[in-house]
C-alpha cells in the first residue's frame, strides 16, 4: 500500500478534504443536519479504555480551587502570558480550566498551588493591605517582580519564586497546548507528509551542504 | 458457597500461545500460516492500531495535554496500556534492589508503543571474544537467514555501513536528519563519534507484495501505533494477519497461570484465568509456547511445578529466573543558540530516531567491557505538557532579539516571545549499553506474596557492578564531549552521586536472559532452538532464551529467533518428533 492509499485509508485523501472546504465556504449552502445530542447510548472513544472514560469524566467535574484561588489563577496566568499581536491570553486559551484539571489528575500539585497561593495574598497583605486579587494592577506588578527572575530574587522570596515557577510552567504548557497556542508556536506537523529531510533555505542558513550535512 | 469451578475444554489444539507480542505473535504469524490451529492467550484486552490508535490527535484533545496517567506511563496519546505498577498484580524486590518491570497488557504488547528500534545482534555479541559471558550456542551466521527474512517481511530502513559488529540488513531508505540532528552529527564528528543513519521498522517506502499494510506518512507518531500500519506492531503486522488465516484463536483478557503437564511430564496446555468473568479454565495443546516476555515466562515456568518438574517446568539447571539483564542506560541534554528563532516546518519525520551512533571504540584502553550506542533527537515536535518547562534556566544565557542579556525568568509579552524564540531548539542524547547477564542477577518466585488472581508473585535481586558504572561514566564524558564541540548549553552533566545518570535496572524495557539457552542441559534451560531440555514440547519464544544481550534493543532478534523455532517446530512436526 503506498502513502496514497495509506492517507486513504485515514479517510484524509485530497478528495475528501476539498469537498469538505467546498461545502463550508459554498455562500447559502444548506447548513450540515444538525448532530443528533450525546446519549447514554453513544460509542465509546475506542482509543480509551473504559476506566480511563470514567476516571476522566470524574476529573473534570471535580473542583479543587476555591473561587477567590480560581479568580487569582485567571489574574496570574493573565499576567504571565497576556494578550499580544499575536495570539490571545492565558485565559482566552481557557488555561485556568486546564490548571483545574491538572491539579485534579495530579494530586501533588495541589498542596503547592493552594499554599503557593496564600503565600502569595499574605505578602500582598503585609505590603499592600489587600490580597493579590484585590491589589493594583501596579502593585501586582511590583510583587511579581519579586519571584519572576529567580537569579535576582531575595533570599527570603524563594518560596514564592517555586511557586512562580510553577504556575509559569503551567500557564505555558497549558497555553502552548491550546489550539490557539499550537497556532501560535508555529508548529506545522500533524498532518501527513513526505519528509525529504531539512528544507533547502534552512540547510543553506545554517551552513548544511545537504539533507546529509 | 461458590461457584467457581475449572472450566475445561475438550478442543487440543496444535500449539498454545502464551502472550502476543513480537515472539508470540510470530510464532502464530509462521505456525497458523503453516495450516496448524493455534491458540493465543493475552492477557490484556484485544487491541488494534486502526481502530484503537490516538494518532494525529491534538494536544487540546486529551485534557491533560498528553501528560503521562498510570494507565499510561509514557503519556495520554501512548498505544501501550500498563506501566511500571500494575492494580492488583504487584512484583517485590529484595537487597535493597530497584528494579522497575514495565508490563503492557494488551494485544501485541509492548511492540504496540516501542521505539522502532531494529538492529541486529553482530557476530561478537553472539561469540564474545572477552570470555567474560557464556556464548550462544548460535553464531551471527546462523540466525543471518532469519533477520534477513524479518527484514522483508516486516520492512527496516538503514544505511549499508559494512560494520563489523552491526550487520547490515535488507534496507529501506532512512529518514533525512532534523535540523536539530545535523548539528548533533556535526558535533559528534568533531568528538570523533561516528554517527549513522538510524535502523528502524517504519516504511519509508510501500513494502513490497503486502497490501494490508500502508506507507509511513511522517507524522512521527509511531508511540501512538499506526492506523495504516505503517511501522511495525505485532498486533498489526503479526497477529491480526494470522487471524485471517482462520488458523490462529485469541483469547484476550486471559491471564496464564501455569503450564499443565501430564505424569511424564510433557507440556499439556495452560491454565488461566479469564478477567472477564473471573472463572478458571484450561486449554489443551501438543505444544505450549511461551512469549509472555521474559519476566513473565520465567514466572509460568517457576510456578508451573509437578512431581516431574519439582523446581518448576523445564528448570532442572536451576537456572530460570537468573541472568537477568537490561540494557544500561544514561542520558543527556542540551539546547543550541544556533537554533534559537528558527524557521518554522513540518519536522515531525519518523516516529524513531533518525540518527545515532553504533559502538565506535574497542575495549583495549576502557575500564569497561563491550560496548553502547547513542540514539539522538529532536526537533520542532508537537506540542506537549512539560515542553516549555523551565525557560528560565534558558532565557538568561542568551541575548534577547535587541542584543541585550536579560534576567533570567520573568513574565508578559516579552516572555511569552521567549517561548517562541526557544521552541525547537533543545535535544536529547541517550546510551544504550551491554550489561553483563550474571547469575546473581535474578528473579524468583516470592514466597509469601500473590496478586489479585492468587498467582505468586515475582521478587527480583539485581545490582549494578562496576563496570556497567564505568560505562556510564564513559557515555557522559562522551555527551558532554559532544555537546561542547556542538556549541551547545548542556545539562547539568550526572556525577558519581547519581551513578553518572544510569537507569535503574528494567527502565530501559529490554530485559532478557531468564531462560536462556545454551548446549549443556546442566547450565541452561532451552537447546539452541529454544526447546526446554526438560520438556521437548515446550517452547520459549521472548527474550527470556538471550544469553547475552548486545548493547542492540532486542526486538529484531526477538523476531528472527521466534520464526526460526517456528520453523524448527515445523520441521520436527514433519519428522514426528513434537
Amino acid at each position: 500500500m503506498n502513502r496514497r492509499e495509506s492517507l486513504k485509508t485515514l479517510g484524509i485523501g485530497a478528495v475528501a478534504t476539498g469537498l469538505l472546504i467546498e461545502t463550508a465556504c459554498k455562500p447559502g449552502a444548506p447548513k450540515p443536519a444538525e448532530q443528533p445530542a450525546a446519549t447514554k447510548d453513544a460509542p465509546a472513544d475506542p482509543t480509551r479504555l473504559p476506566n480511563e472514560i470514567a476516571r476522566d469524566k470524574k476529573l473534570s467535574e471535580e473542583k479543587f480551587f476555591t473561587e477567590h484561588e480560581m479568580a487569582t489563577i485567571t489574574i496570574l496566568v493573565d499576567l504571565i502570558i497576556p494578550k499580544d499581536e499575536k495570539s490571545g491570553s492565558a485565559s482566552d486559551a481557557k488555561v485556568p480550566e486546564f490548571i483545574e484539571f491538572i491539579v485534579n489528575d495530579t494530586p501533588d500539585q495541589q498542596t503547592p498551588l493552594r499554599g503557593g497561593l496564600r503565600w502569595l495574598d499574605l505578602q500582598c497583605l503585609n505590603r499592600y493591605s489587600n490580597t493579590f486579587r484585590e491589589a493594583t494592577a501596579a502593585q501586582q506588578i511590583d510583587m511579581l517582580n519579586q519571584i519572576a527572575y529567580p537569579k535576582k530574587a531575595k533570599p527570603e522570596m524563594a518560596q514564592g519564586v517555586a511557586f512562580f515557577n510553577r504556575m509559569r510552567d503551567l500557564t505555558a504548557s497549558g497555553f502552548f497546548t491550546s489550539e490557539m497556542g499550537v497556532k501560535d508556536i508555529g508548529y506545522m506537523g500533524n498532518s501527513p507528509n513526505q519528509w525529504k529531510g531539512v528544507p533547502d533555505d534552512v540547510l543553506k542558513a545554517h551552513g548544511f551542504a545537504t539533507v546529509w550535512g | 458457597m461458590s461457584d467457581l469451578q475449572i472450566k475445561k475444554t475438550s478442543t487440543v489444539y496444535d500449539a498454545v500461545i502464551v502472550g502476543s507480542g513480537a515472539g508470540g505473535g510470530m510464532a502464530a504469524y509462521v505456525l497458523a500460516h503453516a495450516g496448524l490451529k493455534v491458540l493465543m492467550l493475552e492477557a490484556g484486552p484485544f487491541f488494534d492500531p486502526a481502530k484503537n490508535s490516538s494518532q494525529l490527535k491534538w494536544p487540546w484533545e486529551s485534557p491533560r495535554r498528553g501528560a503521562s496517567t498510570d494507565t499510561r506511563n509514557f503519556g495520554d496519546f501512548d498505544a501501550a496500556f500498563g506501566g511500571w505498577s500494575l492494580d492488583g498484580e504487584p512484583y517485590t524486590t529484595k537487597d535493597g534492589t530497584d528494579f522497575q518491570w514495565f508490563r503492557s497488557r494488551m494485544l501485541g504488547g509492548r511492540t504496540n508503543h516501542w521505539g522502532r528500534i531494529s538492529l541486529r545482534m553482530g557476530p561478537h555479541d553472539f561469540q564474545p571474544k572477552d570470555s567474560l559471558t557464556s556464548p550462544w550456542p548460535i553464531t551471527y551466521d546462523d540466525v543471518k537467514p532469519f533477520y534477513d527474512k524479518v527484514d522483508r517481511m516486516i520492512g527496516v530502513f538503514g544505511t549499508v555501513e559494512h560494520l563489523e559488529n552491526e550487520p547490515d540488513g535488507i534496507f529501506l531508505p532512512p529518514p533525512a536528519p532534523r535540523l536539530n540532528e545535523l548539528y548533533i552529527k556535526k558535533g559528534a564528528k568533531k568528538a570523533g563519534v561516528t554517527t549513522i543513519a538510524s535502523r528502524g521498522s517504519i516504511l519509508t517506502e510501500a513494502l513490497p507484495n503486502n497490501k494490508d499494510r500502508g506507507a509511513c506518512f511522517f507524522c512521527g507518531q509511531c508511540g501512538r501505533s499506526c492506523k495504516v500500519y505503517g511501522d511495525f506492531s505485532a498486533s498489526s503486522c503479526l497477529v491480526i494477519p494470522a487471524l485471517k488465516t482462520g488458523n490462529l484463536t485469541v483469547i484476550s483478557n486471559a491471564m496464564a497461570r501455569e503450564v499443565l503437564t501430564d505424569d511424564q511430564g510433557m507440556a499439556t496446555g495452560v491454565s488461566y484465568i479469564n478477567k472477564d468473568d473471573m472463572q478458571e479454565y484450561q486449554v489443551k495443546g501438543k505444544l505450549v509456547i511461551l512469549g509472555a516476555s521474559a519476566c513473565e515466562s520465567a514466572r509460568l515456568l517457576l510456578n508451573s511445578k509437578s512431581s516431574a518438574h519439582p523446581g518448576g517446568l523445564a528448570n532442572s539447571s536451576g537456572v530460570v529466573g537468573k541472568y537477568l539483564h537490561d540494557s544500561t542506560g544514561s542520558s543527556a541534554g542540551g539546547w543550541l543558540p544556533e537554533l534559537v528563532d528558527r524557521k518554522r516546518y513540518n519536522e515531525d519525520g519518523v516516529g524513531a530516531i533518525h540518527i545515532y551512533s553504533p559502538w565506535w571504540l574497542g575495549n583495549k584502553k576502557l575500564n569497561f567491557p563491550r560496548g553502547y550506542h547513542i540514539e539522538y533527537g529532536g526537533g520542532l515536535h508537537m506540542p506537549g505538557y512539560g515542553f516549555t518547562d523551565g525557560i528560565q534556566n534558558k532565557n538568561g544565557m542568551i541575548p534577547g532579539r535587541d542584543g541585550k542579556m536579560k534576567d533570567a525568568g520573568g513574565f508578559g509579552a516579552d516572555l511569552k516571545n521567549d517561548y517562541r524564540r526557544f521552541y525547537g531548539a533543545s535535544f536529547g542524547m541517550a546510551g544504550r549499553g551491554t550489561a553483563i547477564a550474571r547469575a546473581d542477577n535474578y528473579c524468583e518466585i516470592d514466597p509469601e506474596v500473590v496478586d489479585k488472581y492468587g498467582i505468586p508473585v515475582l521478587r527480583f535481586h539485581y545490582k549494578w557492578a562496576n563496570e556497567e558504572i564505568q560505562q556510564a561514566k564513559h557515555m557522559q564524558d562522551t555527551f558532554q564531549e559532544i555537546m561542547h564541540e556542538m556549541g551547545a548549553i548542556a545539562g547539568p552533566p550526572q556525577g558519581a552521586d547519581t551513578m553518572y545518570g544510569l537507569a535503574a535496572p528494567g527502565v530501559i524495557i529490554h530485559e532478557v536472559g531468564t531462560v536462556r539457552m545454551g548446549n549443556d542441559p546442566k547450565t541452561s534451560a532451552l537447546n539452541k532452538y529454544s526447546q526446554a531440555h526438560d520438556c521437548n514440547n515446550l517452547f520459549v519464544v521472548d527474550a527470556a532464551p538471550f544469553v547475552q544481550q548486545g548493547d542492540k534493543n532486542a526486538t529484531w532478534t526477538i523476531l528472527a529467533l521466534s520464526m526460526r523455532t517456528s520453523e524448527y517446530i515445523l520441521a520436527q512436526r514433519k519428522k514426528l518428533n513434537v
